[in-house]
């Protein structure tokens, strides 16, 4: 369980850092929180030649509410998201959420922006983006861009990201007085990947957001129990998730997954904030 | 005239108390000696190429590649090692018609199990060993596999060992009374019901690791590694390396944990050995977290389909059932693999009176990782095939759990005893132990509990379990059967010329704490503050010869060779004083590090003062007066074939019935263990062997495909039990002392792995069973009991 060789750059800008991306000689990975990556490679799953070090970024780092958007770093940590006041205040749903990713020493070192990239269908965050309708800001040599998260997470590890790109802000509406948020997830210990979990965003009796994780080969919003709980409550809701594309795995048949994203859409709504 | 008192009834007696780890501190500093710490001159790392297929016939290897990466110093495939090893068979002759087939370190022409080793690297780092491994092309041919359990024997199944005809390994057929006869009344109530349990491993937190030194110069080999039975892998290496046992040193360092994991023989770490020899270089393996999964022995992998007969008052009649258990392509080596179906066998139903028993036992072969004696061998199936039952039992006829148990539970009174299987029983509690525990859970306030949860749709449950537990193993275990397992163990002490106790042990440290017991032992018998005993452990150049830990022996066996070795001492001791000081013996005691006045307590001579006399002046001692500042003693249990220990356990749940999760509440022991020596270790190993039940009940399983390959090897996938979903685990001691020891000490260390898988199983029904529905089949997942809901 060594990590075969690669070579290790940390460079000191975001251009440094596209620059040696773009040598695709060197088949270079950028290296975020590393809680994903550093297992994968030791388990040979992963064989990057070249690990370019992003921690270095300060550009990366950090966050920030202007014009009624929370801007985040992609370099920035759970920990980090955990004891903000102004995640707090703005995005209550993290709050919620986040305390169910992994484990503290995890969050100490996992990123945001490493688990957008990454795109586990089992994490927590991209489906706290689809919800909140957060943008993923990202730049290449060719320039910067930015997609609605919707758009961003298109399959089983796989995204918007083109060769060479990173992700490098999230950005997310702040909190409008209105709005309501629910959270619940299924894991067979506290910190595993979920069986099945949601988020919620309830913006009144007749508009909300759903996401799920753990369900699927991504995170996935789910339409049509969006629209069935404007019509019939939360029993409608519960009861338009067939046609989700539900993935078994070593935990749950899809039959068990459809059913405990129900009780997981029932729940979160119980306990929504 | 009063009795004098005993010597564990003393003031401030080491015996009885919770004394710290002396080894607590280094440990926690980091300064442990772990297999992996060890770097010796020119040491070389090795690597293994481990089949990927369940079943494969090996056809070649190209190693051109291989050979080419930088830092490979040698590359073996499993024939480069036929004439340097010689195969091993996991037979034993007392379990009779046990068969297997003779194993090589690595697979030579057929691969049996996806991971089993089939060619090594050894290189200059083991970074660059894996990159080689990686660029080995292995020519293998895949081959029908036979993975199944339930369908090992049929017809159309692939027979693994031809030779064999069939994949049957062993069976057994125990019977006492009329089964059937009672079966066919018309006055008994018959519950049936067919419990499976998933295989599931150790997972130590240290892997299994070895750095073999061969020194051709003196034809000695060094074998430092991580386990349990130092003399027993003297003997194996020597045999099958062909070097006289003298030669060969196994030494085990601080060990992080072993759980009958580190008790076996396999392949990659003889083959560590065999590399080491002909390289005539240091050679160290670890076994990295993936190789753990697929390698080290799984444990359970049983169907067992059993019935059991109760009157209506509850009185049970009668215990029949069908074990079947898959135990991989071989029998373990030396300790064979149809060890824990025997021990189901021999303990279903052993803590009640039961007068007609039969129960059937089959073990077989399948294309799967070895399965073998892992903590708490074959108890938490007999547990729970019998406590399952009882309990169906009382629900079927309206008696409460507890109540069913009094009724049937072996009187405290009766012993002697032997139960229907034959086990020979003394010195139990098992009424003393279920009162104790019926009081200390509150259990009549926990039923009132649960019947107001039920009314607002929360469904708790209660799961009680009476167990006995093998302890104390004598010769009749494996030496009879001709094993090189040790069932003595032996203690040397000696006192030094700074008035210190050097002992040493045949029983070894594995994070159980057994140093800390030897050291109250010798310090309490001999007479001196513990900070002056001094222990070795795990070495076989420096210990006396034994067995070392398993089957909860240490303290009850190891620990009756250091009281003895340590009261020989004594009286050496307290003869040489007598004529130093002109005394009479008999009127001097030892105490603090001093010889005292019996009977005043005034100090006569410092030891240190007595060693130095002997030591450095032994002029000033009679000629004819040869002191002897060592002792060394040995002890065996003669009487019994084992020393059972009994407990009383209970489980209190809350199922989540809208999702199959359940949250144990909280879990009750009631443990006797005879004398308890440290009350601090034997509660964390109670509690340690609770976890690893739960982790069995409710999480643990390595989850195979159809076709054989292991599908969660790695910690995200494969469920260890985690703190953050353990309850409050409560502790409680029944002391009744065997007879068969001056200590009286029986084993703690598989109690609770034994006990808990029943009590929660049966708390788990307790709290499905207003819904109608019940689940027998550990681990007890949510979607598993959301099946036995019938929700998906």
């Amino acid at each position: 369980m060594k990590a075969p060789d690669f070579v290790y750059v940390r460079p000191g800008s975001i251009a440094e850092a596209l620059a040696l991306l773009a040598d695709t000689d060197a088949d270079a990975t950028p290296l975020a929180g590393g809680q994903s990556l550093m297992p994968m490679m030791n388990f040979r799953v992963a064989a990057p030649g070249k690990l370019v070090d992003l921690n270095g970024l300060a550009e990366l780092r950090g966050l920030r509410v202007e014009n009624g958007m929370v801007r985040i770093g992609a370099m920035t940590r759970y920990a980090e998201l955990l004891a903000s006041d102004d995640i707090r205040e703005n995005i209550p749903l993290f709050g919620l959420a986040l305390p169910h990713v992994a484990h503290a020493a995890i969050r100490n070192r996992g990123t945001i922006g490493g688990s957008v990239a990454l795109a586990d269908p089992a994490a927590e965050i991209p489906a706290l983006l689809l919800v909140l309708e957060a943008e993923i800001h990202m730049q290449g040599l060719a320039g910067t861009r930015a997609i609605a998260a919707e758009d961003f997470f298109l399959g089983l590890y796989e995204t918007a990201l083109q060769e060479g790109e990173i992700v490098t802000e999230i950005v997310v509406p702040a909190r409008k007085t209105t709005e309501q948020f629910g959270f619940y997830e299924f894991a067979r210990r506290h910190g595993d990947y979920a069986m099945a979990g949601v988020a919620l965003k309830v913006g009144g009796p007749d508009h909300c957001r759903i996401g799920f994780f753990g369900v699927a080969d991504r995170a996935i919003r789910a339409t049509r129990a969006e629209v069935a709980y404007r019509d019939g409550g939360v029993p409608a809701a519960m009861a338009a998730l067939d046609d989700l594309p539900f993935d078994g795995d070593l935990n749950a048949a899809a039959k068990t997954k459809r059913h405990l994203a129900g009780i997981a859409l029932k729940r979160a709504f119980e306990g929504i904030s | 005239m009063n009795e004098p008192l005993h010597i564990f009834d003393r003031p401030n007696s080491y015996i009885g108390r919770s004394v710290p780890r002396p080894d607590a501190r280094r440990l926690l500093e980091g300064r442990g000696k772990f297999v992996d710490d060890l770097q010796l001159p020119r040491m070389l790392h090795a690597a293994f190429l481990r089949s990927a297929h369940s079943h494969a016939r090996i056809d070649g290897f190209d190693l051109d590649a291989a050979r080419a990466m930088p830092g490979v110093v040698a590359i073996y495939t499993g024939k480069d090692f036929a004439d340097h090893v010689t195969p091993y068979v996991g037979t034993l002759t007392h379990l009779a018609g046990l068969r297997s087939a003779p194993q090589m370190p690595m697979a030579m022409d057929v691969a049996r199990w996806q991971g089993e080793p089939i060619a090594m690297v050894v290189a200059q780092s083991r970074a660059e060993a894996e990159d080689a491994v990686a660029m080995i092309d292995a020519d293998l041919h895949p081959l029908d596999a036979a993975c199944d359990t339930e369908s090992a024997l049929d017809a159309d199944t692939p027979v693994i060992h031809e030779a064999f005809g069939s994949n049957l390994a062993w069976e057994r057929l125990v019977e006492a009374g009329d089964v059937d006869a009672v079966f066919s009344r018309n006055d008994v109530t018959v519950i049936k019901r067919t419990f499976r349990f998933g295989r599931h491993t150790g997972v130590t937190l240290e892997p299994r690791a070895s750095v073999v030194e061969y020194d051709p110069s003196e034809n000695r080999l060094t074998y430092w590694y991580s386990g349990q039975a130092p003399h027993m892998m003297q003997a194996i290496l020597a045999k099958h390396l062909d070097l006289p046992e003298e030669n060969v040193r196994v030494v085990a360092h601080d060990v992080g944990g072993s759980f009958g994991i580190k008790i076996h023989t396999y392949g990659d770490d003889i083959a560590t050995a065999v590399a080491a020899k002909l390289l005539k270089r240091p050679v160290k393996f670890v076994a990295d977290r993936h190789e753990s999964f697929v390698s080290d022995i799984h444990a359970r992998d049983h169907v067992v389909t059993g019935r059991i007969a109760v009157t209506a008052d509850g009185t049970i009649e009668a215990l029949d059932f069908d074990d079947l258990t898959g135990i991989g392509p071989y029998s373990m080596y030396p300790r064979t693999s149809a060890i824990e179906c025997n021990q189901v066998l021999n303990l279903t139903g052993a803590p009640y009176k039961l007068r007609n028993y039969r129960a059937r036992g089959r073990v077989v072969f399948q294309n799967k990782n070895l399965m073998c004696q892992y903590r708490a061998v074959g108890h938490p199936i007999a547990m729970a095939v019998a406590d399952g039952l009882v309990d169906e039992a009382a629900a079927a006829i309206g008696v409460d759990p507890a109540e069913i148990r009094r009724r049937n539970l072996v009187p405290d009174d009766t012993y002697p005893c032997v139960s229907a299987s034959g086990m020979k029983f003394d010195d139990l509690s098992h009424e003393k132990t279920l009162d104790r525990l019926i009081s200390e859970m509150r259990y009549d306030d926990l039923r009132a509990d649960q019947a107001t949860c039920r009314e607002k749709g929360v469904y708790r449950g209660i799961g009680l379990v009476s167990m006995v537990e093998v302890a104390n193993p004598s010769p009749m275990f494996y030496g009879i059967g001709g094993a090189p397992i040790s069932a003595q163990d032996g203690a040397t002490v000696r006192l030094d010329a700074g008035g210190a106790l050097h002992v040493s042990s045949s029983i070894t440290e594995q994070g159980q704490g057994t140093n800390t017991i030897l050291a109250q032992i010798a310090a309490e018998v001999f007479g001196v503050d513990m900070d002056r005993v001094k222990v070795t452990t795990g070495d076989t150049d420096n210990v006396p010869y034994g067995g070392g830990t398993w089957a909860s022996r240490g303290a009850g066996i190891g620990g009756e060779a250091m009281l003895l070795a340590s009261k020989a001492l004594k009286d050496q001791v307290l003869d040489v004083a007598g004529i130093l000081l002109q005394s009479e013996s008999e009127s001097l005691d030892i105490r603090s590090g001093s010889v005292v006045d019996a009977d005043s307590g005034a100090e006569r001579i410092s030891l240190r003062d007595l060693a130095r006399t002997v030591y450095y002046r032994g002029n000033e001692l009679p000629s004819d007066v040869k002191p002897e500042l060592i002792a060394t003693r040995h002890y065996r249990v003669t009487d019994f074939p084992f020393v059972f220990t009994n407990s009383a356990m209970a489980a209190h749940v809350e199922v989540d019935v809208e999702s199959g999760f359940v949250r144990v509440l909280h879990f009750w022991a009631v443990e006797d263990c005879g004398r308890v020596i440290n009350p601090q270790l034997v509660d964390e190993q109670i509690r340690g062997g609770v976890v690893q039940g739960i982790g069995g009940a409710l999480y643990e399983e390595c989850v195979y495909s159809e076709d054989g390959q292991l599908l969660n090897a790695t910690m995200a996938d494969y469920l260890v039990p985690m703190a953050g979903e353990m309850p409050d685990i409560s502790v409680f001691h029944v002391e009744t002392p065997t007879k068969t020891s001056v200590l009286g000490a029986k084993g703690a260390g598989e109690a609770g792995t034994g006990g808990a898988p029943a009590a929660v199983m049966n708390a788990v029904n307790d709290a499905l069973r207003p819904l109608g529905a019940s689940i027998f089949q550990m681990p007890m997942s949510p979607e598993r009991i959301l099946k036995a809901l019938g929700k998906v």
